[in-house]
């Protein structure tokens, strides 16, 4: 009877590995059919493939909407990035150390913009420029960015920050040290994987954000999801898939490569981290 | 205890909360707040209206079928999408959980990946699978199983399948996280006591990894719900959602006050879900899940 049960162990483990092979496939099987069109040699976006091609490459390099697309999301990610990181750190610091009155709705609060849908927040936002009769601006849709970023870094540098002692902070601090400087060369080196983490996460968001942005973008300004968004109202062209697979490789390049460095810094120090320490 | 007060001053806290405070009540609350005034609104023609006070829109919604009919839909698409990532996010998480695998961390980094892809990229991927010269059409077509490119594009169908590939890693990180919170003490103690392994899972593994799995449930029925892009891109126009209604309403039709109606209902509709949710789960979980 043992046995029998043994064998349907396997069979439940063997079917877990399966669903989990096919979930993977799931997951990639598009990406792949995406980055392999791109250097099709056909001018239909399709398969079969007619033969190997850079020429999309080459056109999309010259296609003036789509560079200049490019470069607005860039710098928009950059400053979403850097501020989105300084104030996320900041805030979750305050949420982790301090004892205040409020604090518990505040990091509801906080968590708020990743809940609610993107299309509503746009809207909100939307509707009160409107009110008060001003118009859209690169700040406004920056300004957006960051709240949408916000969240993610909060999170991110809480969950590191719970893991860092006190007594670190305190000691510098009986020291003599100044609250700032505490902070500057105890608690922020401690917390560098999460500001590093955090900071590429928020990047990723900024570049990527679609449904936010097509409210928010002021008239004439298109990020590089917006004008993805409209070349494919018109085709699905090879030109697309290659634009594509420059996307996937500046979204999952960057923070891959950061991100193995970030690995090989914290490695050590991951495991057996007490969770509840604060 | 009162040197912690000196050195944990709450006032030096509000200053350190201050930026993001100001960020969300500027950009977050007022905004919300504002919608739902312009709720009140009165709608004169494209792009122009009074702050005439009237209910005309909450009539308008209340009364015409068009609008719960979407509402319905939405919810119903939010639901199954939801359930079927419960379905097939749990095997993988369980899978990374248990395997004796020493780079866990691969596995979990590929699932991580596809987060960083453009979700736009992501999405309009699958038409290189889906349409009429995919990956599947083109295969079944050479090996002539099909005489005729099978129409699984631009359908319902699709508008779940790209929901399930941008929200499936969010359940599997879910429930993973959860997992990773079991004392794996209990479920050797449970073997010991004389449990088989589908007991033991039941039991004590399955149980524990609930709120996990719910967060993930609420987490994927939310962003479904709300999505814009899917729908747009993988379904036909009888496939529009809320968040495409909505999207027309106010780009389209120019017609705020009922574009800020269809959005604070969204916004009571899903709040209403995510306050039960919080009721008997707390926030805590979700938390978890957002961060990875």
């Amino acid at each position: 009877m043992t046995a029998r049960r043994k064998e349907e162990g396997r069979w439940a483990w063997r079917l877990t590995g399966f669903v989990t092979l096919c979930v993977y496939i799931f997951m990639f099987a598009p990406i792949v059919a995406t980055v392999i069109l791109s250097f099709n040699a056909s001018m239909f976006g399709g398969f079969p493939m007619t033969g190997f091609s850079l020429q999309w490459y080459a056109k999309l390099m010259n296609n003036d909407a789509v560079l200049s697309a490019f470069r607005t999301s860039l710098w928009i990610a950059v400053v979403t990035a850097a501020v989105a990181t300084a104030v996320g750190v900041v805030t979750a610091f305050a949420l982790v150390r301090f004892e205040f009155p409020g604090k518990q709705a505040l990091s509801t609060l906080v968590i708020l913009p990743a809940l609610v849908p993107e299309t509503i927040l746009g809207v909100g936002l939307l509707v009160l420029i409107k009110a008060v009769d001003q118009p859209r601006t690169m700040l406004l849709l920056v300004l957006g960015h960051i709240m949408l970023a916000v969240p993610y870094v909060v999170l991110i540098a809480q969950a590191r920050m719970v893991g860092i002692r006190r007594v670190y902070e305190e000691a510098a601090l009986s020291l003599g040290a100044s609250r700032f400087s505490s902070f500057r060369e105890i608690t922020l080196p401690l917390l560098i994987p999460a500001v590093v983490g955090g900071a590429l996460l928020a990047f990723t968001i900024s570049f990527d954000n679609t449904s936010a942005s097509l409210f928010w973008r002021p008239a004439g300004v298109e990020t590089m999801p917006t004008q993805i968004l409209s070349m494919l109202k018109i085709s699905i062209s090879p030109e697309i898939n290659a634009l594509g697979t420059v996307m996937i490789l500046v979204t999952v390049g960057i923070p891959l490569i950061g991100g193995l460095i970030l690995e090989s810094l914290t490695k050590l120090k991951r495991r057996g981290e007490p969770k509840g320490e604060a | 205890m009162n040197k912690r007060w000196t050195l944990y001053d709450p006032r030096l806290a509000w200053m350190l909360v201050a930026p993001v405070l100001l960020l969300l009540i500027f950009l977050l609350v007022l905004p919300i707040a504002m919608m739902a005034a312009y709720t009140f609104f009165t709608f004169v023609t494209a792009g122009v209206e009074t702050s005439a006070l009237t209910t005309a829109n909450w009539h308008e919604f209340l009364t015409d079928s068009y609008y719960s009919g979407f509402l319905l839909k939405t919810l119903r698409v939010g639901a199954i999408t939801a359930l079927l990532c419960g379905v097939l996010g749990y095997f993988p998480a369980y899978f990374i959980w248990a395997t004796t695998f020493r780079h866990k961390w691969v596995l979990l980094l590929l699932l991580i990946v596809p987060f960083w892809i453009s979700f736009t990229i992501r999405t309009f991927s699958w038409i290189n699978i889906l349409g009429e010269q995919g990956v599947i059409n083109v295969a079944l077509l050479k090996m002539g199983i099909i005489s005729e490119p099978l129409p699984m594009l631009y359908n319902g169908g699709a508008v779940i399948l790209g929901l399930l590939h941008f929200l499936l890693p969010y359940m599997i990180l879910n429930v993973y996280v959860s997992l990773e919170g079991i004392d794996r003490t209990l479920i050797s103690a449970a073997r010991s006591m004389g449990c088989t392994s589908a007991q033991a899972f039941r039991e004590v593994t399955l149980p524990l990894s609930l709120p996990g799995l719910a967060a993930g449930l609420l987490l994927c029925f939310v962003l479904a719900a709300g999505s814009y892009v899917t729908p747009q891109l993988l379904g036909s126009g009888r496939d529009a959602l809320f968040g495409n209604l909505i999207y027309d309403t106010i780009l389209g039709e120019l017609n705020w006050p009922m574009g800020a109606t269809l959005s604070i209902v969204l916004f009571i509709v899903l709040g209403f879900f995510a306050a039960i949710y919080t009721r008997y789960m707390g926030m805590s979980q979700i938390v978890k899940g957002l961060g990875g």
